[in-house]
């Protein structure tokens, strides 16, 4: 089955994940811009990383028959830092209208901080002014319930927003009811260890339907398994649900939201 | 699939991991020293507390239970 992974950080990732990825089916990634394991010193750092995700990225995965989509911010952990943040903010337009490119994203909350929050009210009006999709990403462990809440009520408080247009990621069991109650799509993301598991992911799906839902590996530098969509597949087909279904979140869900953004330019495969 | 089918596939992967938790709560009990007022360790044993109760929906219950608490008075705490 041919899937979509929908937000995955293929410059923490070797070619020869590219390899795997598309040996496994995945026809297509979705990389927002995050965190490189160190705060950058500058604008021209996030304009390096920029040219890096809307150029070479696309060329690395093309080669392996994989489609390469990007998003552009500056993450929750660097806004803590809100003067570098306006000046980023001010430069991505420079970039919005290259290909491949699907809007503003990852945003969100890392640790529920003011600067944290005003920086992301900040990338909403940048968005809005731009008429770009929104990829958000929520905080993990302890401050995951508190930063969705504070995140949704953000967005909710925002008439502007067209709720279809924005993704919210790194939903668990605690976060997705609120999520999908206001509208907006979800993303469930698989980490080894700590976080959400495959079978769990298979969960939510049971409980609350495919409808608005993607998953995704989120895979990075750190410990994580950019195949973790295939084992989602896998535990799926194990339960013995549809082969539809399981397309659906895997392969229709991703296609349905990101074609709303100007950047996709989806081709299927033969 | 059933019930039954469900916990066939499930009942080894399970106990394992209940004998996980219980030779890591035995492996605290025997280190040196005390706990100082230790949140973790109650949350963990509100935790596992959970998992006895009836609702069906245990893992969001733990998961709030790990939760930082949320204010729906931030903005003005915040002044944004
Ligand atoms: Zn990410």
């Amino acid at each position: 089955m041919y899937y979509f992974d929908p937000h995955i950080h293929m410059v923490s990732r070797t070619t020869d994940d590219y390899e795997t990825l598309s040996k496994m089916g995945c026809v297509a990634v979705s990389e927002p811009a995050f965190w490189a394991g160190y705060d950058r010193g500058s604008v021209d750092g996030f304009r390096d990383y920029f040219e890096q995700l809307t150029s070479f990225e696309p060329s690395r995965a093309a080669q392996y028959g994989i489609q390469h989509y990007t998003w552009l911010c500056i993450n929750a952990k660097e806004a803590e830092n809100v003067e570098l943040s306006r000046e980023v903010i001010a430069m991505i337009p420079e970039f919005l209208n290259r290909p491949g490119v699907l809007g503003i994203g990852e945003i969100g909350l890392n640790k529920n901080t003011r600067n944290e929050a005003t920086i992301f009210l900040e990338h909403l009006d940048l968005a809005m002014e731009t008429n770009e999709q929104i990829l958000i990403h929520t905080p993990h462990l302890e401050d995951k319930h508190q930063g969705t809440r504070m995140i949704l009520d953000m967005l909710t408080g925002d008439q502007r927003i067209n709720r279809n247009r924005v993704l919210v990621d790194h939903v668990e069991e605690h976060t997705i009811r609120p999520v999908l109650d206001a509208g907006f799509w979800a993303g469930m993301t698989l980490y080894p260890v700590s976080k959400c598991t495959p079978e769990r992911a298979a969960d939510m799906v049971e409980m609350h339907g495919p409808d608005h839902l993607l998953v995704n590996s989120a895979g990075d530098w750190g410990p994580s398994k950019p195949t973790a969509v295939p084992d989602f597949l896998l535990e799926m087909r194990r339960r013995g649900h549809a082969e539809s279904l399981i397309r659906r979140v895997v392969y229709d869900n991703p296609i349905e939201f990101f074609s709303q953004s100007r950047g996709f330019n989806f081709q299927v495969p033969e | 699939m059933n019930k039954q089918e469900v916990l066939q596939r499930e009942f080894l992967l399970v106990r394992a991991k209940v004998l996980e938790i219980a030779a890591c709560l035995d492996r605290i009990d025997r280190a040196e020293g005390d706990l100082p007022q230790n949140h973790q360790r109650e949350l963990l044993s509100e935790a596992i507390g959970h998992l006895l109760g009836k609702t069906g929906n245990r893992a969001e219950q733990i998961q709030l239970l790990f939760s930082r608490e949320y204010s729906d008075q931030w903005r003005s705490e915040f002044q944004l």
